[in-house]
């Protein structure tokens, strides 16, 4: 139970965490100070209190669209284990529902996003789902393997791995697994080297350029859902890459929150380090994640 | 300590596609003398007893292959002043898929061998064939005479890992010659693409068939 | 034994439901009415024949009386025809209520009674082909069906367009036919009958044929790939209520057919599954490329009826392997998931086929390029739309999830989790399941953006308002079933499970159950959890001081100060992408001029994503064979004395042929 409460309330207030911490890595490469670490929170403050501008040319789907994308986004957060401990909401299956969720934000977010008839926006909506297309067959590549080396329908089973944790010999695996879903992150969040949540040249982007005509506190929930499904990332990869427990609870979140910062920091560090990619190569590089964890499907199962 | 292994073996193939993924003479050569600097620390790593010769090879391997002749490309790059970019034959999607395939085709292939046990689990023969036909890719969709040098590289990085298995039975000086001719024939074909360069003020070996008479 | 009779009575008040309207004139909107409601009150007492033999005991034979040639007509309901019979018991009811306002009798004069009468055929030879336990009565239905949709989907035969899709929908269909009747006779050789009764053992080769004829011959009806020539042309082509009836319904006899097939064979080796799971994951893939590829409102819900027969293959493909291989939780997920996606497939594309209807019937444009903006002139029919297409792309909370949901839950299985034996090239297709839902979202993204949202692109989608009820009626009852299902899918548990038992024969004592590895209820609460969550957000975005506070706008567009309406994105340009990475299969083809200079003139862009299989393969081929045999010309000289000449010639060289027969 107190575990519950501790995962919602991670879940609810941590994620904006992580878009400060990235911003300070970035400006620490750059040579500059940076926002505080808290300025995604002052931001999300401000926008709540804001009015709104909605465009003449727009109906209750541009509306819906970020509720309903906050909403699947936050179930999708319950069903994800975070660190040591087991996800409020757990069944057999759970993985597919999670997938499935991220799904119906997407599907969300690109429509109230074409409701707005600007071409830019709808730019945003065709990047969005067509590198969504190749980075669900990847995730789906990752949950068989999971699957198959934990016994385990549920996210919980599989992500905490067989009693006694993974054996040596399936390292091989789940190296690839690992790439493949930091690819997948980098690629769903709207990171570098896919696409620049700094940049203003809308021919370029991909997530910022969907919301162009969100305003107020639509913006908000909209900024609040794209930290929190990092944040959800972020969690999915620790568990493959750093499954370390301590086995005393305090210590295990604590460390939790710490292996999450350093997801991070590596998120900077991958962005201040790396160009971002043509908008055609992109799908080489999804493709590129889709093989690897393929690969890892295809070592284990020969 | 075969989890380790097979780990770093996982990453040899990586770079493979990465290799066949990128599209710059740069990154294409530092990505493999990363491979080759790998594939010395895994030679390392696979020697239950490990002597002075053994130890004096492996750091041989990864001085030429993975300094001594990225060094001597990047120069001869620097000199024929090539900045574009690679034209492969084929589009670099295609080319992963190739890779990929192939890589799936080693995986599958090895399976089927009759190997000796102490290698059944072990990435060793997949990554052996794999990047050896990665190596074949490179060398069969590239035409800058420099990108041909960094397919007889892979080439070479397979067989190297293919040694691996051998490594008991094999003399080290069989190694040392491999290493020896991979070194010379980079040397000559660096001086060579410099001339050639000068001369035609093209890299691209397919004019060079006019050279057949 | 009252079950089927119900059931008998039921097909013959929908088959002849279209006759009393020519006994008046062909103005009256009465006789549509009379017809309506005969489809209805069919529909109702085959519902209740369902029910009734659902709860009593099946199967029940019904009337060896009366002899057919060569058969007996023998009818039966079991739990798998239950499944199926629903389906046909309430969409093409639905679809004729519809038409009273889609397709009436005053509007469409000469039209009119004739497709009542063939839609009426249409609904009451399909609900025969499903009872029937004969080969030849089935055959017979069979063809019934097939023609009937024929008559019903080209009633518009003034336009080529609606004659050329007629065409090669006859002839998809009698290929198909022929390879069903080359099926029942070696069936007949197997079994010594043509009763459809489960075969006993019989030799591997020739069920393997069986099987391979059915896949051919049921698979040209379903619209596997590459056998689903016909379907988007007849599907564009037919006026919407029946084009919603063919997808919703007739394609199901296909599926239908390889059930019944595969389970009256006897247990058959691992490549039946194999094969349908190829099968269905080319189809499903494929189908959806092609769907984001279409220009045409109602081409592109033909293709995407192809994806989801495509993701039916898959779930039985999962359940013969697991029949052949002896797992049986494999069969309960793996046909459980593919006949409740018959369902819910037969809910949510009539649903948008009927949506797209609404809009062509105002609009009078298929063209998805001159569409948009009608959500503000056509909310309700957007609302229900917008309902259909998240049930279609398998998104949580409605029922398109809880089938593909099922189906996945198989597939993991064969992964042989934590170790145990499983057959782990079969779980490659969930990847490509995955695959094909985060296209489908694309897909969909697409359709709403470009025909709902955004401001209308041309004059006519201006014209856009909300249909009168007899419309509306059908379409809200149908959105309700996908909700239904889709919050509370265990309501379905006990008919799919009661099929899967039948079809695989599992014995009662089995200790496995769909609902003990689908926990389909935690699907129920997660849905209504994310329901919940919604509505609070919602809530909370009203009740906010500041929420009020809005201020309107043009579309800010980056600050370019005069958009016009064919600036927006397109349909075209929003698939691209997705369309060239499937270049190979697709094989899409742009026209578009060299642009020179500053100033250029005016310029035309045009892209073509034509069906690979029949417009670069299968016309072409008969185009060339057309021209081979044309020599053959030479023979037809139209006198008589030549003709009497062949046939004195054809005698002659049997007579030599037969004595050199004899001779030793």
């Amino acid at each position: 139970m107190t575990a519950n409460l501790i995962h919602v309330l991670l879940l609810l207030v941590m994620p904006p965490l992580l878009a400060g911490v990235i911003n300070k890595t970035k400006a620490w490469f750059g040579g500059r100070v940076g926002p505080p670490l808290l300025q995604s929170y002052y931001d999300l403050i401000k926008l709540a209190r804001k009015s709104m501008v909605l465009s003449t040319t727009t109906t209750w789907v541009f509306r819906a669209g970020p509720v309903v994308t906050l909403a699947a986004v936050l179930m999708a957060g319950l069903l994800m284990p975070l660190g040591a401990f087991d996800a409020p909401i757990r069944f057999s299956g759970d993985p597919i529902f999670f997938a499935y969720l991220l799904g119906l934000a997407r599907f969300f977010t690109t429509t109230a996003a074409l409701d707005t008839g600007s071409a830019f926006e709808g730019m945003g909506a065709a990047r969005e789902v067509t590198f969504a297309s190749l980075s669900e067959p990847a995730v789906f590549f990752a949950l068989l393997v999971l699957a198959r080396l934990s016994g385990s329908l549920t996210l919980t089973g599989m992500l905490h791995g067989p009693m006694g944790g993974f054996s040596a010999a399936t390292a091989a695996p789940l190296i690839l697994v690992a790439i493949g879903l930091f690819v997948v992150l980098l690629a769903e969040n709207c990171r570098i080297p896919v696409d620049d949540p700094n940049t203003h040249l809308e021919l370029t982007m991909i997530h910022e350029v969907m919301v162009l005509d969100h305003s107020g506190p639509l913006l908000g929930v909209i900024l609040y859902g794209a930290a929190l499904k990092l944040f959800i990332f972020g969690a999915l990869l620790l568990h493959v890459l750093a499954p370390f427990q301590t086995g005393v609870a305090w210590a295990d979140w604590l460390v939790f929150c710490a292996e999450m910062l350093a997801v991070a920091v590596a998120i900077g560090v991958v962005e201040s380090i790396m160009a971002r990619l043509l908008m055609r190569r992109v799908p080489y590089l999804l493709t590129g994640a889709l093989l690897f964890c393929g690969f890892g499907f295809l070592l284990l199962v020969r | 300590m075969t989890s380790l292994f097979n780990g770093l073996l996982v990453i040899v193939l990586v770079m493979n596609l990465f290799a066949l993924g990128t599209s710059r003479i740069h990154a294409l050569i530092r990505i493999v003398a990363s491979q080759g600097v790998l594939l010395g620390i895994i030679l390392l790593l696979v020697h239950r007893h490990l002597t002075i010769p053994a130890f004096a090879v492996a750091m041989a391997g990864i001085a030429i292959k993975g300094f001594l002749i990225p060094a001597i490309m990047l120069r001869a790059l620097r000199q024929a002043e090539i900045k574009r970019e690679i034209e492969p034959l084929i589009s670099p999607l295609a080319s992963i898929m190739l890779g990929a395939i192939a890589t799936a085709f080693a995986i599958l292939f090895s399976g089927q061998l009759p190997l000796v046990d102490q290698n059944d689990g072990a990435l060793l023969v997949p990554t052996a064939i794999a990047t050896v036909l990665v190596g074949f890719i490179i060398l069969t969709t590239r035409f800058k005479a420099l990108t041909q040098v960094v397919g007889y590289l892979v080439l070479e990085n397979g067989i190297f890992v293919f040694g691996m298995l051998l490594i008991e039975a094999m003399p080290l000086v069989v190694e040392m010659g491999v290493l020896l001719d991979l070194f010379v024939g980079v040397f000559v074909i660096s001086i060579i693409v410099n001339h050639i360069n000068r001369a035609f003020s093209s890299l691209d070996t397919r004019r060079l068939l006019l050279l057949k008479e | 034994m009252s079950a089927t009779w119900n059931i008998l009575a039921a097909i013959v008040v929908l088959g002849l439901s279209g006759l009393p309207a020519y006994l008046l004139p062909a103005r009256s909107e009465t006789g549509q009415r009379v017809a309506t409601a005969a489809m209805v009150a069919g529909s109702l007492l085959g519902l209740c024949g369902v029910a009734g033999g659902v709860g009593g005991a099946i199967p029940s034979v019904a009337g060896a009386a009366w002899g057919l040639p060569y058969g007996r007509f023998s009818v039966a309901i079991d739990a798998v025809s239950a499944v199926f019979l629903a389906l046909v018991f309430v969409v093409p009811a639905l679809g004729s209520i519809y038409g009273l306002g889609y397709w009436g009798h005053a509007q469409h004069r000469g039209t009119g009674r004739r497709l009542g009468l063939f839609y009426g055929l249409l609904a009451g030879s399909m609900a025969l082909v499903l009872i029937a336990r004969d080969g030849v009565l089935f055959l017979i239905a069979w063809e019934a069906m097939a023609m009937a949709a024929y008559f019903a989907a080209s009633v518009e035969e003034d336009d080529p367009a609606v004659r050329r899709a007629g065409w090669v929908y006859l002839i998809a269909t009698h290929a198909g036919t022929l390879c069903l009747i080359a099926m029942f006779a070696l069936w007949r050789q197997a079994t010594g009958s043509f009763a459809l009764e489960p075969a006993p053992a019989m030799a591997a080769g020739l069920a393997s044929a069986i099987f391979v004829l059915a896949l051919f011959g049921f698979g040209f009806k379903a619209g596997l790939m590459p056998l689903h020539v016909w379907l988007p042309g007849a599907h564009s082509a037919a006026p919407s209520h029946v084009s919603a009836v063919m997808s919703g319904v007739m394609l199901k006899m296909g599926v239908y057919g390889i059930v019944r097939m595969t389970a009256l064979l006897p247990v058959g080796p691992p490549w039946w599954g194999g094969t349908l799971l190829v099968a269905g994951a080319i189809t499903g893939l494929a189908g959806i490329a092609f769907a984001i590829g279409q220009h045409d409102l109602k081409r592109l819900l033909a293709y995407s009826s192809i994806e989801n027969i495509g993701i039916i293959a898959m779930g039985l493909g999962l359940a013969v392997l697991g029949r052949a291989l002896g797992r049986p939780e494999w069969v309960l997920l793996g046909l459980g998931g593919a006949l409740l996606h018959t369902i819910n497939h037969g809910l949510f594309k009539p649903l948008l086929f009927l949506g797209a209807g609404a809009v062509i019937h105002c609009v009078h444009t298929r063209e998805l390029d001159r569409l948009g903006g009608l959500a503000r002139r056509m909310p309700a029919v957007t609302g229900l739309f917008v309902i259909g297409s998240v049930a279609i792309c398998a998104l949580p909370p409605l029922n398109g999830f809880a089938s593909e949901w099922l189906i996945y839950l198989g597939l993991f299985r064969t992964v042989g989790l934590g170790g145990e034996p499983g057959f782990a090239p079969a779980a490659v297709a969930a990847v490509v399941l995955a695959m094909i839902g985060a296209m489908a979202v694309a897909c969909f993204a697409k359709l709403i953006g470009t025909v709902f949202l955004g401001s209308a692109r041309s004059d006519a989608s201006q014209h856009g308002h909300d249909p009168t009820a007899t419309m509306m009626g059908p379409m809200i009852v149908l959105a309700f079933g996908c909700v239904c299902l889709g919050l509370f899918p265990s309501i379905a548990i006990a008919p799919l499970e009661d099929a899967s038992r039948t079809w695989a024969a599992l014995a009662e004592s089995t200790p496995i159950s769909l609902a003990a590895v689908a926990p389909l209820g935690w699907i129920s609460a997660a849905g209504l959890g994310l329901v919940a969550v919604v509505a609070t957000f919602a809530l909370i975005s009203r009740i906010t001081p500041r929420a009020g506070a809005v201020a309107e706008a043009g579309t800010w567009d980056c600050g370019y100060a005069r958009p016009d309406r064919r600036m927006q994105y397109t349909g075209s340009s929003l698939g691209a992408t997705l369309v060239d990475l499937f270049g190979l299969v697709v094989w899409p083809r742009n026209h578009q001029p060299a642009i020179h200079g500053l100033f250029p003139g005016s310029a035309t862009f045009k892209s073509v994503v034509a069906d690979t299989v029949l417009d670069r393969l299968v016309l072409p081929f008969f185009r060339a064979a057309g021209r081979y045999m044309s020599m053959f010309r030479v023979f037809q000289q139209a006198q008589m004395q030549s003709y009497v000449l062949y046939v004195l010639t054809i005698v002659i060289v049997l007579m030599v042929w037969g004595t050199m027969g004899a001779e030793p």
